[in-house]
C-alpha cells in the first residue's frame, strides 16, 4: 500500500496540525469539514474524538468571507442595501432594516407609519420563513427527510406574498432610508389574512409529526445543556437566550418601529437544551402570525417612502450610530460610521450567529458526535452571516 | 416504573406521525410540474432589467443617456455609449463658418440622446432595482424572464437595445401601428 | 462426483440460484422505484417521471449511470479490502434465499435447518462492512463500520430470540414446514399467536439492514454517507443492491414465519407470498421516510433495555405455554 502523499500532505492542514495537541492514541481528529451536509453551509469543525464522544471542538470559519463590511466602504448608502439581502438569506429583510434603521438614525430621516407597518409585516413573514427552513433544516440533520418538504410547501406560499410586493423571493432590497421601495400591491392584504389561518391549521400537524414524536423528543431533549452565565459569556442572542431562560427580545429591549404597538408574547423555555431552543422557535412561529393579524388590521392609508428620502448620492452627517433589531438568529447590529461623505467610512456588521457559534465549542465538549450535530441544528446557524 | 411506561405511551407519537405521512401519501402533489405546468406569478417577479420603449417608437428607449444609472448602480454593471455628435459636412462646415462670420448664432450639430450601446452585465446585477428608481425618464423597467440559461458567463452580458428591438419585432409592433 | 453434480438436487439449487439471482435483480429495480416513488408522494412531489411513463424506466437507467462511473481506488485505501467489500456484501446474500418457500414446491431446497441458515450468512454483511470502513483510509467511515458492528451485533440477539418463539410454538425449523402449519386466514396466522415477537422480529429488521430510523451506518447528514463514502459506481451499486436483497429477505422470512407465507384464504399460491412481502417492504419504505434518526446510544439502549428482556420474557413465556398445553 504505497502513500503517494507526502507527509505534511497526510497529516492536515495548518489548522488541523496547530490543532493537534502531539500524538494521542486515544483520539480520532476528524473534520466536520467545509463539505458536509450538516454544517448548513460552509462552517468547518475539527473535532477530537474518543470513540464517539468530542473531546475538543473547534470551529474554523472564514470559508465564506465575502468581505461584506469592507464593500460597505466603497458603496453609497442606497447602493449597499443590496449587501444586507445576501449577509443573511434567510432573514434578509430584517438585515435590511437593522442598515436602513441605522442610516435613518444617522441622518435624521423619518418614516411614514404605514411604512412601518409594512415594514412589520414583510419582516414578520420572512421570520416566519426563516423558522420553516431552519425546522425542516433541522430534521433533515437528523434524519427525517420528509419535514423540510412540508415545510417549503408553506414557504412557497410566503415566497409568492414576499415576491409580489418586492419582486425577489429570497434576497430582498426593499426596505429603503425612509420607507419602504414598493407599496403593497391591492390583493396583499387580502391574500395574508388568507395565509394566517392556513399556518395556523398547519401548525398542529407539525407538532403531531415531529415535535412531540418520541424519537426527535429523545435526540433532543437533554441535548446541549446551555446555562444562562455561558449564553452571557458568548454573547448569545435571540432562540439560543430564550431556550436558557432568558426573555430577552430586541423588540421588547430596545424597541424600533411600531413594535411598542403590537401585542405579543416572548416565547421562554427553561430547560436550556435543545428541545428548549426547538419549543422556542415554534412558539416564535405563533408569535410572527400574531403580530401579523394584528399588523394587517392596523396598517394605515399613506405613503410609503417619506418625501426626500435619500437619493443615490446623499450624503450623511458626520457621526456614528447603531441600530439593532431582533432577527431570527437573535439580535442584528449595524453600527454605521460617517464622515460626511457619500461612502460610509465604516460600517461594522453584528451578526447573531457569530456569538451563537462561539459557544459551540465549550458546548460540544463530551458529547457525541451525533448530539454535536443536534446542537448545531438548534442554535440555527447561517454561515454566511457568520462569516460576512 | 413511571419511567417505562411513559416511554411506552410515547410509542403512540410514533402511530400518528405514520399516520400523517400516509395521509399525505394519497394526497396529489403540490409541486408545479415544469416543464408540464408552469407558475403563474411571474407578473410580479423582477428578474433582468430591460429598456421601457417610447409610447411612440417601441424600438427605441426612452434613455436620454444621463448616465445616471451607471454611476448608480452597486455592482458597476450597466454600460451606456453616447452617440458622438455627427461630423458636419463640407458645404456645412462652410455655411456655419460663413454664419458665424456674419454674426449668427450657430448651433453645432449635437448628439442625439439616445443610448448608442445599452449593455447590461446580468452576471454582475444584484436586482436591487436602484437603476429603475433613479432613471429620470422612467426608462428601465423588469422584465420576467426567468427562463434566462445559458452556458458561457459571455452570453450573460446583455445588449439591451437590441432585446428592446426583438420584443418589438416579436411584438410585431412597429412604428405606424402604434396610435 | 458426477452423479453429485447431475443430481436432480444440485441442479434444482443451481436452476433456483440462478432464479434468485433474477429475482434480486429484478426487485432490486422494483424497490428502487418503489422506495423513490413512495418517498416523492410522502412529500407531496411526483418523483420519477420524466424516464419512461411516470419514471418507469428510472432504475435501469441508474443502474446504467452506476455501471458506467469510474472505478477508482481512493489514495492510502487497502485495494483488496476496498473492493472485497461490496462483493462480499452482495455475494453472500444469494444462499439466504436458498430456503425460503416462496410457494407450494417453489422453495430452492427444503432443509430442516432453514432458519440456522439464514441467521448464519446474515451476519456475513457485518464483515462486509467492515472491510468496507477500513479498507477506504476514511475516517468517516470508520465510524459508520464501527457504529455498523456494534448495531448488527447487538440486534442480532432478540431476532433470534424472536424466531425462536416461532419455532418453539411450530416445533419446526423448516420455514416450509412452518407454513404449511399456519393457516389462510389472519387469525391462523403466527402472528396471532405471537405479535410481541413479530414486532421485535421487525424492528430487529430494521436494525439488521441498516434502515431508517436505525440507518446510521450510512447516516447521511451525519457521517456523509458512513461506510460507503468511498465508493462510487457500481460498487455502490452492489451495496445498494446488498442492502435491498436484505431488505427482501427478512421481509421474506417475516412473511414466511408470522403472516402465513404463501397461503391465503382462497387460491394459495405465489402471489399471496409476494404480496405480503411486498406489504411488508412498503412498511419499511415508509417508516423510512416519517422518522428521524435514533441515536446511537440510544439505538443500543433500545436493544438491550428493551427488546432483549422483551424477547426473553417472550421466548420463557412460549417455552411455559408450549410446555403446559
Amino acid at each position: 500500500m504505497k502513500h503517494h502523499l507526502s507527509p505534511e500532505q497526510i497529516s492536515g492542514d495548518f489548522y488541523s496540525r496547530r490543532f493537534e495537541q502531539g500524538p494521542d492514541e486515544d483520539t480520532l481528529i476528524l473534520n466536520m469539514g467545509p463539505q458536509h451536509p450538516s454544517t448548513h453551509g460552509v462552517l468547518r469543525i475539527i473535532l477530537a474524538l474518543d470513540g464517539e464522544y468530542i473531546m475538543r471542538a473547534e470551529p474554523v470559519l472564514g470559508y465564506l468571507h465575502r468581505m461584506h463590511e469592507a464593500m460597505a466602504e466603497h458603496r453609497t448608502y442606497l447602493g449597499y442595501l443590496p449587501n444586507m439581502g445576501r449577509v443573511d438569506y434567510l432573514h434578509a429583510v430584517a438585515w435590511n432594516w437593522a442598515y436602513v434603521g441605522a442610516v435613518e438614525r444617522l441622518g435624521g430621516i423619518e418614516v411614514p407609519r404605514r411604512a412601518e407597518y409594512i415594514r412589520v409585516i414583510t419582516c414578520e413573514l420572512n421570520r416566519i420563513s426563516s423558522h420553516l427552513l431552519w425546522w425542516g433544516a433541522y430534521l433533515l440533520d437528523l434524519g427525517a427527510f420528509t419535514p423540510i418538504m412540508y415545510a417549503f410547501d408553506d414557504r412557497e406560499i410566503i415566497l409568492d406574498l414576499l415576491q409580489s410586493v418586492s419582486g425577489s423571493r429570497l434576497t430582498y432590497s426593499f426596505l429603503r432610508p425612509g420607507g419602504v421601495a414598493f407599496d403593497l400591491p391591492d390583493t396583499f392584504l387580502d391574500e395574508v389574512k388568507a395565509f394566517i389561518p392556513h399556518m395556523r391549521a398547519r401548525l398542529p400537524m407539525y407538532k403531531a409529526l415531529v415535535t412531540d414524536n418520541t424519537i426527535l423528543r429523545h435526540r433532543c431533549e437533554e441535548v446541549g445543556d446551555l446555562p444562562l452565565e455561558m449564553c452571557r459569556r458568548y454573547g448569545a442572542t435571540g432562540p439560543v437566550v430564550r431556550g436558557s431562560g432568558m426573555a430577552y427580545d430586541v423588540r421588547r429591549a430596545e424597541p424600533y418601529g411600531v413594535y411598542p404597538e403590537l401585542e405579543f408574547e416572548i416565547p421562554t423555555e427553561n430547560s436550556q437544551d435543545a428541545m428548549g431552543r426547538y419549543l422556542v422557535r415554534m412558539g416564535e412561529l405563533e408569535q410572527c402570525l400574531n403580530i401579523l393579524e394584528q399588523a394587517v388590521q392596523a396598517i394605515p392609508e399613506g405613503e410609503h417612502l417619506i418625501k426626500g428620502a435619500p437619493k443615490p448620492r446623499w450624503k450623511a452627517p458626520v457621526g456614528e450610530t447603531y441600530f439593532a433589531v431582533e432577527g431570527a438568529r437573535g439580535k442584528i447590529g449595524v453600527h454605521l460610521v460617517s464622515d460626511g461623505s457619500s461612502t460610509p467610512y465604516r460600517c461594522k456588521l453584528r451578526a447573531p450567529g457569530f456569538s451563537n457559534l462561539s459557544l459551540f465549542a465549550e458546548l460540544a465538549e463530551g458529547t457525541l458526535l451525533a448530539d454535536a450535530v443536534s446542537i448545531l441544528g438548534s442554535l440555527d446557524l447561517v454561515i454566511p452571516e457568520i462569516d460576512r | 416504573m413511571r419511567k417505562y411506561i411513559q416511554q411506552l405511551k410515547d410509542l403512540k407519537s410514533l402511530i400518528v406521525g405514520l399516520f400523517i405521512t400516509g395521509d399525505n401519501l394519497r394526497k396529489s402533489t403540490v409541486t408545479v410540474h415544469y416543464p408540464r405546468q408552469e407558475v403563474h406569478n411571474l407578473a410580479s417577479f423582477r428578474g433582468p432589467i430591460e429598456l421601457l420603449p417610447k409610447p411612440k417608437n417601441p424600438t427605441q428607449p426612452r434613455c436620454i443617456t444621463c448616465m445616471m444609472c451607471v454611476s448608480t448602480c452597486p455592482s458597476g454593471c450597466i454600460t451606456v455609449v453616447k452617440h458622438k455628435a455627427p461630423k458636419p459636412s463640407a458645404e456645412e462646415k462652410q455655411a456655419m463658418a460663413e454664419a458665424e462670420a456674419r454674426g449668427e448664432k450657430v448651433a453645432k450639430p449635437k448628439a442625439p440622446k439616445t443610448p448608442k450601446q445599452f449593455l447590461y452585465d446580468y452576471s454582475l446585477c444584484s436586482l436591487c432595482g436602484l437603476c429603475s428608481e433613479v432613471c429620470p425618464v422612467n426608462s428601465i423597467g423588469f422584465s420576467s424572464d426567468v427562463y434566462m440559461v445559458c452556458r458561457r458567463r459571455s452570453e450573460l452580458k446583455l445588449d439591451l437595445l437590441a432585446r428592446l428591438k426583438a420584443k418589438a419585432d416579436r411584438e410585431g409592433r412597429t412604428v405606424d401601428e402604434v396610435a | 462426483m458426477l452423479d453429485v453434480i447431475l443430481s436432480p438436487q444440485f441442479m434444482r439449487i443451481v436452476l433456483a440460484a440462478v432464479a434468485v439471482m433474477a429475482f434480486i435483480a429484478a426487485n432490486g429495480l422494483v424497490l428502487v422505484y418503489m422506495e423513490r416513488k413512495i418517498a416523492g408522494h410522502i412529500q407531496r412531489r411526483p418523483g420519477p417521471f420524466e424516464v419512461g411513463w411516470h419514471g418507469l424506466l428510472q432504475p435501469i437507467v441508474d443502474a446504467g449511470k452506476l455501471i458506467g462511473k469510474q472505478l477508482f481506488t481512493p489514495d492510502g485505501a487497502d485495494g483488496l479490502l476496498y473492493w472485497l467489500a461490496p462483493v462480499v456484501s452482495f455475494v453472500w446474500v444469494l444462499p439466504l434465499f436458498i430456503p425460503i418457500p416462496f410457494g407450494p414446491q417453489l422453495t430452492a431446497f427444503e432443509m430442516d435447518l432453514g432458519i440456522v441458515l439464514i441467521l448464519a450468512f446474515s451476519g456475513t454483511n457485518l464483515l462486509a462492512l467492515c472491510m468496507a470502513g477500513w479498507g477506504s483510509n476514511n475516517k468517516w467511515s470508520l465510524l459508520g463500520a464501527a457504529r455498523a458492528v456494534a448495531q448488527s451485533v447487538a440486534y442480532e440477539i432478540p431476532l433470534l430470540l424472536a424466531i425462536l418463539a416461532v419455532a418453539f410454538t411450530s416445533g419446526t425449523l423448516d420455514l416450509s414446514n412452518t407454513v404449511k402449519l399456519q393457516g389462510g386466514w389472519p387469525w391462523q396466522w403466527n402472528i396471532a399467536l405471537q405479535p410481541l415477537a413479530f414486532l421485535i422480529y421487525f424492528i430487529c429488521a430494521l436494525a439488521e439492514t441498516n434502515r431508517a430510523p436505525f440507518d446510521l451506518p450510512e447516516a447521511e447528514s451525519e457521517l456523509t454517507a458512513g461506510f460507503h463514502t468511498e465508493y462510487s459506481g457500481m460498487a455502490f451499486g452492489l451495496f445498494f443492491l446488498a442492502e435491498y436483497a436484505n431488505m427482501i429477505v427478512v421481509c421474506a422470512v417475516a412473511t414466511a414465519l408470522f403472516l402465513g407465507g404463501w397461503q391465503g384464504p382462497v387460491f394459495s399460491g405465489v402471489w399471496w407470498f409476494l404480496a405480503k412481502m411486498y406489504a411488508l417492504l412498503f412498511l419499511m419504505i415508509w417508516l423510512r421516510w416519517t422518522y428521524p434518526r435514533v441515536r446511537f446510544d440510544q439505538l443500543l439502549n433500545i436493544n438491550w433495555k428493551w427488546l432483549l428482556p422483551l424477547s426473553l420474557a417472550n421466548l420463557m413465556l412460549t417455552a411455559l405455554l408450549t410446555k403446559v398445553f
